[in-house]
């Protein structure tokens, strides 16, 4: 493995390598959506968590008063319940046209996860230790199925008490009292651990680590070079080999304007992440 | 027939003269003493022995409640006599207790005479207030003591830093206070509000001004709901029967009043944003669990951010008419309760009603739904962040040293 992989977005300029799609536009959409609604709810979320301290009432204010950041909240949370079931809805669909639907869920290219994702993070740890050589693996991570399944969670938790918070005159047709009470705690506590595990951990897992540096594009691009597919994925890369996928998956090198807007977005969401877990834990200290 | 023109010419003087003496006769009997003081201190230039001006401006003496009675000036300055002229360096104060007794008694009793007495010459005295050879009746608009200028007089110690630091005047600028409250903009305004609105002695009375630790003050905690009361009489009746007022009823005076929600000198109108978020901290000096669990809430968030809109203690228990929920006219009893929701959010039905605004998270007792609530929560945060953070170091520092030795740290070579 050469060092080039230390930046995926390197190699354009590098020798011409081949490219493969990993994630389809529509994925590539919802993940976009999903981050900058994610972002538009942390933003104007978090200081009603932090309301004693001075930055919250100066960034409320900034964003022009705690209407605009409540109508902000709002819309970026309807965008992303309507991504959360549009992604819902599109799985079953698949699955359903799939020849294999059983498959559709329990096979490589599914993140529920299976016996072998426990195998990989003992694995993990005893190559974080020396003790063994780094896990093979197909097509999703363990880390990446739980961040997948973190945010499924967090939808039905957060967007679920979000939505009797939001609309409390009509869940309380059904809903008795002390379950808002329940859901303004779990709103707050569901978005504090949303945010400090997206902002600090999936960052480093997915774009701040070493080899990634200062960001992985895969998921803005939806592509990435042979040599990350064959590095990082490497069973995957031989189930496609034997099945004879690989070829239908290439793909064209991401162009120059699809990696510079790559960049700008995943530099605006990177950069708004790190000062709200910078100024998360601020707020902790002092 | 005709009299000789000699002999008319000196009964024109004759007359004339005589004309002219009853005035020159009259003034000879009462202004001549201060005429005899005026040739020195109608000068203005002239000054005593220290390099002090002793001039009295004789126009302004002249227009003074005093001067419009002809007062002489040896009618204050008793130690001054015609007959030995000049007179002593330093004269006895003016006695004003000779003809105001009632109110120098008054004067004598209160925080500016003791601090005097006490050797405090900044205290004010008669002529502190009233002025000296300008005395003025306050119904003047002139006059020092008139209501307009009531502000001015007073601030001319209590407005001035200065004084307040040398002397230590207890509450600090208090006049400025006054001059931004709603009572100072109204009694600086236009308007009938202008001469009604109280203004430094409305509260504090003119010569019985007491400190307000004094029992017998007008400011005294005791009094002061009754004092506000003078004016505010719907307010006072509600408050008399609200919990705080039924409280201090009964004797206990750590119970709010007046000034405690709305401060003595600053009281600003209830609709102003700061007062709002101010009134919260109020209640919450007191009422130190509500405002913790008040703050858990959107509410209690919204208005720590520093906005309003949203509910505050008052929107839900009154204000002047607080009463506990237990008590059917509440507006937090079971009875009013939907109704109380209701007056912000019109769907609001018994469910809705049934939240709890005071719950407590921390309570494992009185809240164990809310309790385990929070703790699950907190077990789930403690135990995704513990494993994920070391998971994370120790990739980091694995990560480093591949990169270290100059390889890319992908798996699978």
């Amino acid at each position: 493995m050469s060092s080039s992989t230390l930046n995926a977005a390197r190699p354009i300029a590098a020798a011409p390598e081949r490219y493969y799609r990993r994630f389809a536009p529509t994925e590539r959409v919802m993940h976009a959506l999903l981050m900058l609604t994610f972002i538009g709810c942390a933003l104007t979320g978090v200081p009603l968590l932090f309301a004693d301290h001075t930055w919250a009432g100066t960034l409320v204010a900034f964003i022009g008063g705690f209407r605009a950041a409540a109508l902000i909240h709002r819309v970026c949370a309807a965008i992303m319940s309507v991504v959360f079931v549009g992604h819902v809805l599109r799985v079953f669909i698949r699955a359903l046209l799939s020849e294999d639907w059983l498959g559709y869920f329990w096979g490589p290219n599914s993140l529920v996860p299976n016996l072998k994702d426990g195998q990989d993070i003992v694995g993990m740890f005893k190559w974080f230790f020396g003790k063994g050589p780094r896990p093979q693996f197909d097509r999703y991570t363990y880390w990446e199925k739980f961040d997948y399944w973190a945010v499924f969670w967090g939808m039905f938790i957060i967007g679920g008490s979000g939505f009797m918070l939001w609309f409390p005159t009509f869940f309380s047709e059904f809903l008795p009292g002390w379950v808002f009470n329940v859901a303004m705690i779990v709103h707050g506590e569901e978005a504090l651990l949303a945010v400090g595990f997206i902002f600090t951990i999936h960052f480093f897992n997915g774009h701040l680590r070493p080899e990634k540096f200062p960001m992985d594009l895969v998921v803005f691009t939806g592509r990435l070079p042979e040599h990350e597919l064959k590095g990082e994925r490497p069973l995957e890369y031989q189930r496609l080999v034997s099945a004879g996928r690989l070829q239908s998956l290439e793909a064209q090198a991401p162009s120059a304007q699809a990696v510079l807007y790559s960049r700008l977005l995943g530099t605006l969401g990177l950069t708004l992440g790190v000062l709200t877990i910078l100024v998360i834990i601020y707020s902790a200290v002092v | 027939m005709q009299a000789p023109s000699s002999v008319r010419t000196l009964v024109i003087a004759a007359v004339a003269a005589v004309l002219l003496m009853v005035p020159l006769a009259v003034s000879a009997a009462d202004a001549a003493p201060n005429d005899t003081c005026m040739m020195c201190h109608g000068d203005g230039a002239a000054k005593n022995a220290a390099g002090k001006s002793i001039t009295v401006d004789a126009k302004s003496f002249a227009g003074s409640v005093h001067g419009q009675m002809s007062f002489k000036c040896t009618d204050c300055h008793s130690d001054v006599s015609a007959d030995k002229l000049p007179h002593e360096p330093k004269l006895k104060p003016a006695n004003c207790a000779a003809c105001h007794e009632a109110p120098v008694k008054e004067y004598l009793a209160t925080a500016h005479a003791k601090a005097r007495a006490g050797g405090n010459m900044v205290a004010a005295t008669c002529s502190n207030c009233h002025g000296v050879h300008d005395i003025q009746k306050s119904s003047e608009p002139a006059s020092r003591t008139n209501v307009a200028r009531i502000e001015s007089t007073c601030g001319s110690c209590h407005g001035n830093d200065a004084v307040i630091q040398k002397a230590k005047l207890p509450g600090g600028n208090i006049v400025s206070q006054y001059h931004d409250s709603i009572h100072g903009q109204k009694t600086n305004g236009k308007g009938p509000a202008a001469t009604k609105a109280p203004t430094c002695t409305g509260c504090h009375g003119a010569h019985k001004i007491l400190t307000k630790n004094d029992p017998e003050s007008r400011v005294n905690r005791e009094h002061i709901a009754l004092m506000c009361g003078s004016c505010h009489q719907q307010v006072y009746s509600r408050f008399s029967a609200s919990q705080h007022g039924q409280m201090r009823q009964a004797g206990n005076s750590a119970a709010p009043t007046c000034i405690d929600c709305h401060s003595a000198h600053r009281i600003q109108q209830h609709a102003g944003t700061q007062w709002q978020l101010d009134v919260i901290k109020e209640c919450g000096n007191c009422h130190q669990d509500f405002i913790a669990t008040y703050r858990d809430t959107y509410h209690g968030q919204v208005t720590q951010l520093g906005f309003t809109r949203v509910a505050t203690c008052n929107s839900c228990h009154g204000a002047h008419d607080v009463l506990p929920a237990s008590n059917p006219k509440s507006m937090v009893s079971p009875e009013n309760r939907v109704n109380t929701c209701r007056s912000c959010h019109p769907g609001a039905n018994a469910n809705f009603a049934a939240y709890e605004p005071h719950g407590n998270p921390h309570d494992r007792v009185g809240n164990p739904i809310l309790y385990y609530t929070r703790l699950f929560m907190q077990l789930l945060l403690a135990g995704v962040f513990t494993f994920f953070g070391i998971h994370t170091l120790l990739w980091l520092i694995r990560s480093l040293k591949e990169v270290g030795k100059g390889r890319g740290g992908h798996d699978g070579h």
